[in-house]
């Protein structure tokens, strides 16, 4: 029932950054994935939409196994995450250690931005390439400027998380993930907790970042930068992926009846409130 | 006159707040007659205090530094210290196994916590110091081997050691709770965003939660110390000559028991005000970050005080 699959062949023998096949989770009774199937092909930006509930969020976390799936396939780079294969060919589950490996090379952006509160800008943003990857806090503070300078707020390099709006917190999340130069990032809802004004500040840094050639896998309710910046738009609803294609098909030519009622109802609400 | 004003007319008619002085504040009666009551009664009892014949400030002023009270004030402070070192220690082992993932861990500590929470004081106390009559020997041995030392109890454990192993062990099953609600107080996104990155669970709790979970931990750990110097007096009970006992012990020769207990209580204060200030400046060392950074203080001490005033002064009293 999913639309056709963008396999790894579609590209030309380029292996794709994100492979997943038949995903399931629960959490207790709740079946929240019902088997996803998705692949993201590096360089390039997926948009997952969908209701809430629709389990976008829960697959997101699974990518970088701050939730762990039950059944499937679902590999990073060519690695399954959370299990190698052993040499009888099982799967053994990786030890914290493995894991934290893994999830270096993913970055993630929150919510709720999640910045640590006792640390400055700047510190939130030297504290994994230093404490994690070693790097010389020399060579770390000079790439995190860099990277301040880029989402606009060398200014503010010193100011701790409280001192800024939820935009600037946010940008300096983007900033803390891509400064462990993963090679994946995922945001979860990240203009959600934003007040109205400042969500474009956000958009406009993801919308660079996109150009600039970074795999992302994006949940989001901004319907409009999802047309803007997706390659591939994903629109789950209870568990389920119900379609996925190109912006112009997946947003501008739903084939479901549930997609188009979707859209349907976000553009209303976009209209209300005058956006 | 029934009609309503229109705007130009509320505007020519009605004076503005123009910032200045001149607007009459509230009067707060109800306010003003209980603080001259509460001080009178305050400053009479004071001044009973200062002029008693009874009270003989002169006895209190001669025994303020005498050896035995000051022999007793030092055993009191390696008392507190030592316990509450102990404590801390205690705290962290039983608040790190309830919180691990194992089930055996977190068993064992919530009984320990069970135990030592569930049992008075005192009665730990004169457990460790009879000691010696459940295990006459304390020793180390290798299994199906030789014994790799061998200790008299009761030369191990003297009344200072059980008194510390007491008063220690007590007050760690406290700290466990302290500790583990602190860290449970730092938000979980704080754990996730840290995972994202990479960090390992040593570096995680060590960089990430713990400094956060210490704006919770520090004011009761500070309380535990306080009421810690307070609680040492119970080593009276095992003799030793703590500063309430020396005091006691000089009383009951002399028969001037408030101004002793006038002296014990000088010394009590003078530490417990500076175990506050300690307490304070640890608050605002961990207080990083947070928006209430800059209002802790040393107006902490006299707090309450302070905010009623600068409230009153709001209100225009």
């Amino acid at each position: 029932m999913t639309a056709k699959m963008h396999s790894p062949a579609d590209a030309a023998g380029i292996a794709p950054m994100v492979v997943a096949r038949g995903v399931e989770k629960s959490f207790g009774a709740v079946k929240v994935l019902h088997g996803i199937d998705l692949d993201v092909m590096p360089g390039k930006v997926v948009c997952l939409i969908g209701p809430s509930g629709s389990g976008k969020t829960t697959f997101l976390r699974c990518i970088n196994m701050l939730e762990k799936i039950d059944r499937g396939l679902l590999a990073v780079n060519g690695e399954h995450i959370g299990y190698r294969v052993g040499k009888d060919g099982r799967l053994c589950a990786l030890n914290e250690r493995e894991i934290s490996r893994q999830r270096r090379e993913i970055g993630m952006v929150f919510q709720r931005f999640n910045l640590f509160q006792h640390m400055t800008a700047l510190e939130n943003i030297i504290e994994g390439p230093v404490g994690v990857l070693k790097e010389s806090k020399a060579d770390a503070r000079e790439h995190a400027m860099d990277l301040l300078r880029r989402v606009g707020l060398a200014h503010k390099a010193d100011s701790f998380p409280s001192e800024l709006s939820g935009g600037q917190q946010q940008r300096v999340a983007i900033a803390r993930a891509l400064a462990m130069r993963p090679k994946l990032i995922l945001f979860d809802e990240p203009t959600s907790a934003l007040d109205p004004e400042l969500v474009g500040e956000v958009l406009d840094v993801m919308r660079k970042l996109a150009h600039s050639g970074m795999t992302m896998v994006i949940v989001t309710h901004e319907i409009a930068f999802a047309r803007d910046i997706a390659d591939i738009v994903v629109f789950m609803d209870g568990g389920w992926v119900i379609e996925s294609g190109p912006p112009a098909e997946v947003l501008g030519n739903p084939r479901h009846e549930r997609t188009r009622k979707f859209l349907q109802s976000v553009r209303g609400e976009n209209d209300c409130s005058g956006g | 006159m029934t009609r309503r004003l229109d705007a130009v007319e509320i505007i020519a008619a009605m004076p503005r707040l123009d910032g200045s002085e001149s607007v009459v504040p509230v009067r707060h009666i109800g306010r003003w007659v209980s603080a001259i009551v509460a001080a009178l009664l305050a400053g009479g009892y004071l001044y009973l205090l200062a002029t008693s014949k009874n009270m003989r400030w002169d006895v209190t002023y001669t025994y303020l530094f005498h050896p035995a009270v000051m022999s007793g004030l030092w055993l009191t402070i390696q008392l507190t210290v030592a316990s509450m070192a102990l404590a801390i220690a205690t705290g962290g082992v039983l608040g790190s196994m309830r919180l691990s993932q194992n089930p055996v861990l977190q068993c064992l500590s919530g009984a320990t916590v069970w135990f030592l929470r569930g049992t008075p004081l005192l009665v730990q106390l004169l457990f460790w110091y009879f000691l010696a009559s459940l295990f006459p020997v304390i020793s180390l041995p290798v299994p199906f081997g030789p014994t790799l030392f061998a200790v008299d109890t009761n030369s191990l454990i003297n009344q200072f050691g059980a008194a510390v192993l007491g008063l220690g062990l007590n007050e760690g099953a406290y700290m466990a709770e302290i500790y583990r609600a602190g860290i449970l107080s730092v938000d979980k996104g704080q754990t996730e965003a840290a995972q994202s990155v990479g960090m390992s669970r040593a570096r995680l709790m060590r960089r990430i939660i713990i400094p956060q979970a210490m704006r919770f931990i520090i004011p009761p750990t500070g309380n535990a110390t306080i009421s810690m110097l307070k609680t040492t007096s119970v080593v009276l009970i095992i003799g030793l000559p703590d500063l309430l006992t020396s005091v006691q012990l000089i009383y009951a020769r002399n028969f001037q028991q408030i101004p002793l207990l006038a002296v014990a209580c000088f010394w009590y204060l003078a530490c417990t005000t500076a175990l506050t200030v300690l307490q304070i400046r640890l608050e605002r060392h961990y207080a990083r970050g947070s928006k209430d950074a800059k209002g802790v203080g040393l107006a902490g001490l006299f707090g309450p005080f302070l905010k009623s005033r600068l409230a009153s002064k709001e209100n225009g009293l």
